[in-house]
């Protein structure tokens, strides 16, 4: 009976979902063999781009990254559960074109929205962690994207346990109207009791991160990391450069000049990540 | 005068007719009240007629209109005795946002807000109400004054936005607003928000986070422009318009979202025809509101704000039945 009832139920289920799991390095896809860096223009070798975390051998350019890769390359191998994955977002205010958009991204990411939550291992470190991934719409936060990394700070608070924060986004999520715009004062808010209570909370930035992402949650880290070259700001530089009417100096609003403002703690390459996110864990750990 | 709404020209010229046939009774001793009276329910008909049923797109310009009360005219007529504090402390004063102590009614209060010009120089010294980093700075820093002497605080929020420069990027705008949404959400005393004008996406929400949020009946609070938005969907700002139907930005779409508490019914007409009176409902509904939270423990206004601001967001969740797990032939 049970048996049947499975199979029952598989045969009309409807919602297509990607199991997300560690299994510690990536499958090498023998159909593409090279991939060209967006930054220099040279063929990289994928097999090569795989082992070097996605990073250009010539330039060193940092290739933006899946919500799975990350997760691959960073959590010990099989340890990720993932929580809220049956969150569904909702077109509230019908806005043209948004339910073909959604169904687009989740064709094309096997994920139901924005951002992959869960608890995973580093180096034997406990931690709850969120993951946006670029490819669906441009990781912007929306009701669900705000409910998931709010559910991921009352987990951490609630269970004392640090939390990993990899940004990635161009703000809020334009198609939700003010509800996506609320999502920045309720994860902050959730974030403030994270503050209060003592609990680590280390944000990543990578490229992309912009608009109310980088006005909400993602400012407001214990620990502020970014990756090389990632382009972290407010405004657009599109938008900047068209009300100043004047050319953006180079390097403008990349990691490095953030770093050079005082805006974030240190700059760290892909490869060391994983090293560097474990040691600051068993630094924070209560003797 | 220049730069009327379009929609108010009826109501313009009605009212400049009403007033030359009054001068001109006046003037000649004679009586022309029943044509006065006459002309007068036309003009209560007319405004009545265009206010009741502004679009959206309307809205937005009442709400940017210029002769509409900014922050500075509001402190003015509610409060007695402001007194402006300056600066952040850290790098300057940004005259984008204002802010002071000033008495509401009996009890001292602080108050911050937006602030916009009503002409080319206010405009350029205010900076069309957009704010930089600083201005945030300082906002939060008259916020935790307020919250160690105990005084509640009273938000205006009117503004397109933030500037979008190379400075305000350098000194940290993001962090900046971040910093506020986070503060004001633990803030241990009163916050009182008034949407009173134009509430430009996450730059007016950094004083928008508050234990009442009440918005005035024809501002507009958006989470983009209706031209931004326009521009992104249609390569086209002309289409802002339709746009500003889409964003569902009204006070009444809004309190249906459950992003603020109360609508504040404007004087017929709009606030920019009877400041007086719309300063007079706002100070009523303060003093109102603050002897309402006077009782609760301040532990409890916290929780509360929290709650308040963790309701919002609307999404559905699915059965774990309805997962079709992926990778599959296709
Ligand atoms: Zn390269």
């Amino acid at each position: 009976m049970w048996g049947a009832g499975v199979l029952f139920r598989d045969f009309f289920r409807k919602t297509k979902y990607a199991i997300l799991d560690t299994p510690g390095r990536l499958q090498s896809r023998e159909q593409d063999v090279s991939i060209r860096c967006e930054e220099c223009g040279e063929l990289i070798l994928l097999k090569d781009i795989e082992k070097n975390f996605k990073v250009c051998s010539k330039c060193g350019y940092h290739l933006k990254m899946t919500a799975q890769e990350r997760l691959n390359v960073l959590l010990d191998r099989g340890s990720f559960e993932e929580y809220d994955k049956n969150l569904e977002t909702v077109d509230v205010l019908k806005f043209p074109g948004y339910h073909e958009k959604l169904e687009a991204s989740r064709e094309v990411t096997g994920l139901r929205e924005a951002v992959v939550t869960g608890k995973g291992e580093i180096e034997g470190n406990t931690v709850i962690i969120c993951i946006m991934d670029p490819r669906f719409i441009s990781a912007s936060m929306g009701s669900v994207v705000g409910e998931k990394i709010t559910r991921a700070l009352e987990k951490a608070e609630e269970k004392k346990t640090p939390i990993i924060i990899f940004s990635a986004s161009g703000g809020a999520r334009m198609q939700e109207g003010m509800l996506s715009l609320m999502q920045m004062a309720k994860t902050s808010a959730a974030a403030a009791r994270l503050n209060e209570d003592g609990v680590l909370y280390i944000s990543v930035l990578t490229n992309p991160t912009t608009g109310g992402v980088t006005a909400s949650f993602a400012s407001l880290g214990d620990v502020i990391i970014a990756e090389p070259g990632a382009l972290i700001g407010f405004a657009g530089p599109r938008v900047i450069e068209q009300t100043i009417r004047q050319k953006l100096p180079s390097g403008f609003q990349r990691a490095e000049f953030l770093l050079q403002h005082g805006l974030i703690d240190l700059i760290v390459e892909r490869k060391d990540l994983r090293k560097v996110l474990s040691r600051m864990l068993v630094l924070h750990k209560k003797s | 005068m220049t730069n009327k709404l379009e929609f108010d020209k009826p109501i313009n010229e009605l009212e400049m007719k009403i007033k030359e046939l009054q001068d001109f009774a006046e003037e000649k001793d004679i009586n022309l009240d029943d044509e006065i009276k006459v002309l007068k329910e036309r003009l209560y008909s007319f405004k009545k007629e265009t206010y009741e049923n502004l679009l959206p797109w309307q809205k937005a310009q009442v709400a940017r209109y210029v002769e509409r009360p900014s922050t500075r005219d509001y402190i003015n007529l509610i409060f007695k005795d402001f007194i402006e504090l300056h600066g952040d402390r850290c790098y300057g004063d940004d005259k984008a946002i204002i802010g002071g102590i000033a008495l509401l009614d009996k009890r001292p209060v602080t108050v911050v807000g937006h602030q916009k010009g009503k002409d080319i120089k206010e405009n350029v010294s205010y900076n069309f109400g957009m704010p930089h980093p600083e201005g945030y700075r300082k906002a939060l820093r008259l916020m935790l004054q307020a919250e160690k002497f105990k005084r509640p605080v009273i938000c205006f929020v009117d503004t397109p936005g933030a500037f979008p420069g190379i400075g305000a990027e350098e000194r940290g705008q993001g962090e900046a607003i971040a910093r506020n949404l986070m503060e004001m959400s633990r803030l241990k005393t009163p916050v009182l928000v008034i949407i009173s004008g134009e509430g430009g996406s996450g730059e007016a929400l950094a004083l928008a986070v508050g234990d009442k949020i009440f918005m005035l009946e024809h501002a507009i609070y958006s989470v983009i422009s209706p031209e931004g938005c326009a521009s992104i969907l249609w390569k086209d700002s002309s289409r802002a318009m339709e746009a500003a139907s889409l964003l569902k930005l009204t006070a009444e779409d809004l309190l249906g979202f459950g992003v603020i508490d109360e609508i504040l019914q404007e004087p017929l007409g709009g606030a920019h025809r009877e400041p007086q009176e719309m300063a007079a409902k706002i100070k009523e509904v303060l003093i109102k509101c603050l002897a309402e939270l006077e009782d609760t423990p301040v532990n409890e206004l916290v929780k509360g704000r929290y709650e308040k601001f963790r309701k919002m967001g609307s999404y559905s969740i699915f059965e774990e039945g309805q997962l079709e797990i992926l990778p599959r032939d296709k």
